[in-house]
């Protein structure tokens, strides 16, 4: 059931992907869009990391998409004349993104016991998943709760990348306004 | 056994990304195609963190973290650009080509 439900999603986050390429109104692309990140909400729900899905609804779908649609509308661009360009630019990204799509798909064989044998000559998992069975992240979620399980480790192993973060984010404030003001 | 769907899902995905930001011109429509791309990629670290580790997970964390400050300041950008040039249309706006 999940499973046809995961399947379900996936093709709705690429077909509304492909509607926000062709669509010529920004607008509606943007719309499509917010579809693609919803979809792929749901998947991260099924994937067991309920804490990201919930992020990628606030942050993506809400705030981002917020901010893009807010500046669409500001500048006016629903009315704009067709942006795409001509056969010759289709030819070159549609080869390239074929070969792409060719190259990543075969990766989409991956085996996660591949990466643990070449790490440590065995094909054991153990070492390296957190969660073997979607039993066990189920049970390890109940033991520590969603939201524990994501910053238990980002509070202690990845503390630095965090406090970057924070850096990051200030400068992205300052720089928006910088570059938004009219007169500083 | 969600890896594979998951993994040619992220494959499509970003394989639309790629053909958006080479065949339009507009550059918020440019910023959103790339916007795509971060979440295939994002849908990738989900789904290997349920084998590598929690970490995956946190990885798409900084990386909407970053989406985020990479859309503020850019769309700035092209706000300020289309006030000197009155159009968002690359077309028009190749003075760094020379």
């Amino acid at each position: 059931m999940a499973d046809t439900i995961f399947v379900a999603l996936g093709a709705v986050a690429v077909l509304s992907g492909l509607g926000c390429i062709l669509q010529r109104n920004p607008l509606a692309a943007a719309i499509w869009l917010v579809l693609t990140m919803l979809a792929l909400a749901g998947m991260y729900l099924i994937l067991g990391a309920p804490f990201i899905a919930i992020i990628q609804v606030l942050v993506y779908a809400g705030a981002i998409m917020v901010l893009f649609i807010f500046v669409i509308m500001l500048l006016n661009l629903g009315h704009a004349p067709s942006d795409v360009r001509g056969p010759a630019a289709w030819a070159v990204g549609l080869v390239l993104a074929v070969g792409m799509a060719a190259f990543l798909l075969r990766l989409g064989g991956y085996d996660p016991g591949r990466l643990a044998f070449e790490l440590t000559g065995t094909r054991d998992l153990s070492a390296a998943a957190v969660f073997a069975t979607a039993e066990a992240a189920r049970q390890a979620g109940e033991a520590q709760g969603v939201v524990g399980a994501v910053a238990g480790p980002l509070f202690t192993t990845y503390l630095v990348p965090f406090e970057v973060t924070s850096l990051l984010l200030l400068v992205a404030i300052v720089g928006a306004v910088v570059l938004a003001k009219r007169k500083i | 056994m969600l890896l594979g769907p998951a993994l040619v899902v992220s494959a499509l995905l970003f394989a639309i990304g790629v053909v958006g930001v080479l065949v339009r011109r507009n550059a918020i429509v440019l910023f959103m195609c790339i916007e795509l791309m971060l979440n295939a990629v994002n849908l990738t670290f989900v789904a290997l963190s349920r084998y590598h580790g929690v970490g995956g997970q946190l990885m798409v964390f900084f990386v909407m973290t970053v989406a985020a400050s990479e859309a503020a300041v850019g769309l700035a950008i092209i706000l300020a650009v289309f006030r000197h040039t009155t159009s968002v249309d690359l077309k028009t706006n190749t003075l760094l080509q020379g």
